[in-house]
């Protein structure tokens, strides 16, 4: 579920008249907010039955498909922006995902939970427990996230597969940009917004 | 006593005729001097003439496709109607809801049961073949005579879905919603193969007589009906029928006859299905629409690629698929929505899970009449925000 911080941050990243593909779009708030402010035109791909449906009511453009299967449907370079709000610790193939992202868009911009905040690393230390946290609220058994990493941990990846960082944000839990996250971004971030190309 | 109809049914009604006296040229080269289309309609059509909606028929569809014919005694209601009327998903109090018999058909409009005027005899087999944009053409003509400019939307399912796609392309303007259900943007190899063995199955029965039939009082009963009867088979999947039918015998049989009886369950619904054909529908009609089915191929006019047909489209797109159509598999739908996508049109695709089939289009699936239903309510309210 996308917060009203959050999808004003991502729009000021988004040029106005852009050509957007937003994957796992959910009930297409993004989208919505998108072509409302930033009069972009694009898709959703969604998955979820009652998520597809939201978006019709609302008349954003959804494609109900399994982002996992791939962007084959999609041409290089067919997006301005592809987008991947709180979904790239939830799919399986999360390496190759962030290849296609680049391939169709000509950014990409992600959002996910930093895993190296310092209340997950007490958690982990301290009580031996696996963390739950306000951006990670569930228990290991039941939690769709599935991969889960830190800011360092996806810097990392992107050197080794030379994508370009353009822009990061790091937020505490309510979106916000505080003073805290900014200066240790691994440590007290709780929500990272990377913007990224590939040259 | 007359009978009462369900209140969310659209209720008794009336075909009516239109009639065309200007010759209409169609695709193989020949035309049509004048022509008579029988359609029917439901609901209000507003002072804008904005609320407009028209339903396109497929392969053995008609006109009717809601409502009743008969008041004392109503029998079954037209062929969609679980999803047009007040409150369904195409929503009479809403829209002006318009569904024409095509042109080749056999419940009116003109084809080969026609009379030909030059000879005074039935065209038959001389009936030219028609094409999906001959039909939309056509079509286009029953709207301007009912003062209807640009329609709200047009929604079909299989070939009908393919009249809709084709709207809008040859009339950019004049259609503001595409409804493109089960439907395909060409036929597959596998499909036109079966179309022949279908048509092969008509034209090889004794009773064909080279499709001049009528004059010899005959009709190639048993040829229309194994078309049907393969046809059926296609439109159902491998798993909606074994969970209809399995491998039960008809009912108090027991043991095996060791003969060719009708003996499964399948092969007296395939055989009572055929035989109900028979008894509706014209065998040349069935020849023909099969050939439209075969010419359906947008892309051709634009050098073989579909995204360039809809460069020119100004019409939103909804496309429907359904998990276990394997006629028009969901696939086939993709690629529909990957060439708009290409063309950068607004687009919106669902892949509804059924069991039915290519028939699910006709089926009232919950999230399948959720999806148009929701779909269609924010058509309806662009209506009356612009008569507002």
């Amino acid at each position: 579920m996308l917060v009203r911080p959050e999808l004003e941050l991502i729009s000021e990243w988004i040029r106005p008249g852009a050509r957007v593909l937003d994957l796992g779009c959910g009930d297409g708030a993004l989208l919505a907010y998108l072509r409302e402010h930033r009069q972009v035109s694009g898709y959703g791909l969604e998955i979820d039955n009652a998520n597809m449906l939201q978006c019709i009511q609302i008349g954003v453009n959804v494609i109900h498909a399994d982002l996992e299967a791939g962007l084959a449907d999609f041409g290089d370079s067919s997006f301005d922006y592809v987008i991947m709000t709180q979904t790239l610790q939830a799919v399986r193939q999360t390496e190759a995902l962030l290849d296609e992202m680049l391939r169709v868009g000509r950014q990409g911009i992600v959002t996910f939970p930093n895993f190296g905040f310092w209340r997950c690393r007490v958690q982990i230390a301290l009580q031996g427990l696996m963390p739950v946290v306000k951006t990670l609220p569930y228990e290991w058994y039941n939690t769709p996230n599935i991969h889960l990493f830190t800011l360092h941990d996806f810097e990392q990846l992107c050197r080794l597969k030379h994508i370009d960082i353009l822009q990061r944000m790091v937020l505490d839990h309510a979106h916000r940009p505080r003073p805290g996250p900014k200066l240790w971004p691994n440590l007290l971030g709780e929500i990272a917004l990377y913007r990224l190309g590939r040259a | 006593m007359p009978h009462t109809f369900p209140p969310d049914s659209v209720g008794l009604v009336i075909p009516q005729t239109a009639r065309f006296e200007q010759s209409l040229a169609l695709d193989c080269g020949r035309s049509l001097a004048n022509y008579e289309m029988v359609y029917e309609t439901y609901g209000t059509l507003n002072a804008d003439c904005s609320n407009a909606v028209l339903i396109c028929h497929a392969l053995s569809g008609d006109h009717h496709v809601a409502g009743y014919h008969d008041e004392d005694d109503p029998g079954k209601p037209g062929w969609w109607d679980n999803c047009i009327g007040p409150g369904k998903p195409i929503d009479t109090r809403e829209f002006f809801v318009v569904c024409c018999n095509n042109l080749g058909g056999c419940k009116g409009s003109t084809g080969p049961t026609a009379i030909n005027p030059e000879n005074r005899k039935p065209y038959g087999p001389d009936f030219p073949i028609v094409t999906v944009k001959d039909w939309v053409r056509s079509q286009a003509r029953l709207a301007d005579q009912l003062g209807i400019r640009q329609w709200a939307a047009i929604i079909g399912g299989s070939l009908g879905g393919m009249q809709a796609m084709q709207w809008a392309i040859t009339f950019p303007d004049r259609v503001r919603h595409s409804l493109v259900i089960a439907a395909a943007p060409r036929l597959s190899t596998q499909n036109i193969a079966f179309n022949e063995v279908a048509r092969q199955a008509i034209l090889s029965d004794p009773d064909f007589h080279h499709g001049h039939y009528y004059e010899f009082g005959v009709v190639p009963r048993r040829g229309l009906m194994l078309a049907r009867m393969l046809g059926h088979i296609t439109y159902l999947s491998d798993e909606g029928m074994r969970a209809k039918f399995g491998r039960e015998l008809r009912e108090g049989k027991m043991n095996f006859n060791f003969n060719f009886d009708t003996e499964f369950q399948v092969e007296s619904y395939l055989r009572h299905q055929g035989h109900a054909f028979v008894d509706r529908f014209d065998a040349n009609t069935y020849l023909l629409i099969t050939k439209t089915l075969d010419y359906f191929d947008p892309a051709a006019d634009f050098d073989q690629d579909l995204s360039v047909a809809f460069h020119r489209t100004q019409a939103r797109f909804l496309v429907i698929a359904f998990t276990s159509d394997w006629r028009f598999a969901p696939a086939r739908s993709r690629e529909i929505v990957r060439a708009l996508v290409r063309a950068g049109r607004e687009v919106s695709y669902a892949e509804i899970p059924s069991e039915y089939g290519h028939d699910a289009f006709l089926m009232p699936i919950p999230l399948y009449h959720e999806v148009l239903r929701s779909y269609l309510a924010r058509a309806a309210r662009e209506v009356n925000a612009r008569a507002a």
